[in-house]
């Protein structure tokens, strides 16, 4: 069990700038966030791409701002708990928040800040029979611990960069292994598609192309899996996993079943300090709406330093706040 | 005037008329229409939200680039005659084509 002042949801750049403006305040926070890196969009969708109107950079590159944030907030020393969704959000008598994830980690806190930007990037899945009865059980969309394929048969499937190195890394772990693409060649780094290319004409790995995996069987666990090709027949082979290779979207995922006034998938919150319609929890960041919301990393920076003020009180009535620059005291680390 | 025939994610079909403009596309003119149009990543070809397919006069468009076939290649549900609409700019060359939208999921 983790215990700690503010719980925040999400580790994009609103969430990692909240640890900043709470932890001038003396605030502990845990941050969780469903993909594995911080970051959120800037790390997951647009890491080399500069933008512009951050104030004080002319330019900066995505990764390099949350680079940036990361060192920022390092003084106020955030727990992580990543790769893992927050799934649901109690609130007890005496007015505790306890945060249970997907991997069943608890996390007990005063308040909870949420920073869910779009929500929770989830694997794009491709429309097969049977697949998701077989989540968990053959069926996979990341790669965590490669040794879980040794000397098994293995069917990839997707044509992007991901596909390719994994069919070049795995195609010396896997005892068989199936690459499956729809179109008829590759469109990823030239490199990688030409040693996939050798690979499968040394018989290393088996190469479908112009095909698709139309269904999965198996008995409990994934046994084998049907492939659909232009040029011939349906065909079905064995298999011990099946790994679908396409990117990640965001999906509103569990925020939806938390009990707040939601407009569209946006979370409403009072426009003086970001508070929801649930005392103690905030939404800050592209999460959240209200009149003149405006999408940007800078508007989620300034939600962050009011939330923190408003929260502090919720947490201290009793205590004075008074208001410093950072100029004043410098940063005061845990 | 420039017509282009959608298929909404609900299967109704509607031709809008839109005009040529320098810095729009055809994802932006959908959200003009009030189509449904999430657009993650504001029409730099990352994201693939404003996937479609393009059922009539996929051979008039101008050839996509590489960052559109990259992101194309996320989605499970892409064919032969998918594009991203950000990346259709709004020109002649969209004249009677007919589109469908796909779902954000995929
Ligand atoms: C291509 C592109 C270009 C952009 N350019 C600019 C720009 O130039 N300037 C600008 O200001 N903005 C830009 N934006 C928008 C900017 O990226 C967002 O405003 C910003 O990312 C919002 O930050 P956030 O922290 O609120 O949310 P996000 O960055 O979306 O992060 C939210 C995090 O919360 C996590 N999460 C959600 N639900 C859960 C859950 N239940 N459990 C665990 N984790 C969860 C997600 O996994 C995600 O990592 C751009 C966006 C894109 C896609
Ligand atoms: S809007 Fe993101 S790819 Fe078109």
């Amino acid at each position: 069990m983790i215990d700690t002042d503010i719980c925040i949801i999400g580790a994009g750049p609103v969430g990692l700038f909240a640890v900043f403006e709470a932890g001038l305040l003396k605030m502990r926070c845990h941050l969780v966030d469903a993909l594995p890196q911080v970051g959120g969009q800037l790390s997951e969708i647009y890491p080399q791409k500069p933008i512009y109107d951050i104030p004080g950079y002319p330019s900066i590159l995505a990764q390099e701002l949350i680079e940036n944030l990361m060192e920022q907030i390092s003084p106020f020393r955030p727990g992580f708990t990543l790769a893992e969704r927050v799934d649901s959000i109690e609130k007890d008598q005496a007015g505790k928040f306890t945060v249970l994830t997907s991997e069943k980690t608890l996390i007990t806190a005063k308040v909870i800040v949420i920073a869910g930007g779009l929500g929770c990037f989830e694997p794009r899945k491709p429309a097969i029979s049977g697949l998701e009865d077989f989540e968990g059980r053959g069926i996979s969309y990341f790669i965590k611990d490669p040794e879980l394929f040794r000397n098994k048969k293995i069917v990839l499937s997707g044509g992007g960069d991901s596909a390719l190195d994994w069919t070049i890394f795995l195609a010396e772990v896997a005892s068989e292994l199936t690459l499956v693409h729809r179109g008829e060649s590759f469109r990823g780094a030239p490199d990688s598609a030409e040693k996939v290319g050798q690979l499968a004409s040394e018989g290393k790995i088996r190469l479908l192309l112009e095909s698709q995996i139309t269904s999965v069987s198996g008995n409990g666990h994934l046994q084998s899996v049907t492939v659909a090709g232009k040029t011939r027949q349906d065909f079905a082979f064995e298999a011990d996993h099946l790994i679908p290779l396409f990117g990640l979207t965001p999906k509103l995922g569990p925020i939806a079943s938390w009990g707040l006034a939601l407009d569209k998938s946006a979370i409403e919150v009072r426009l003086s300090d970001y508070s929801t319609s649930v005392e103690g929890i905030y939404a800050i960041g592209d999460i959240n709406t209200y009149p003149g919301k405006l999408k940007l990393i800078l508007s989620g920076f300034h939600e962050a330093a009011l939330m923190a003020q408003s929260a502090f009180k919720y947490v201290y009535p009793q205590q004075k706040l008074s208001f410093k620059y950072t100029t004043v005291n410098g940063i005061n680390a845990f | 005037m420039i017509h282009v025939t959608v298929i909404d994610r609900q299967q109704n079909q509607k031709t809008i008329q839109i005009q040529e403009t320098e810095d729009s596309n055809l994802m932006q003119i959908l959200k003009e229409h009030n189509y449904e149009m999430r657009a993650t990543c504001g029409g730099m070809a990352l994201c693939a939200d404003c996937h479609c397919l393009v059922l009539q006069g996929f051979d008039q468009l101008q050839a996509p680039l590489d960052q559109e076939l990259d992101t194309l290649e996320t989605r499970p549900d892409a064919e032969s005659i998918s594009r991203l609409a950000c990346q259709l700019k709004a020109s002649e060359s969209l004249d009677g084509i007919r589109i469908k939208l796909t779902a954000y999921a995929c």
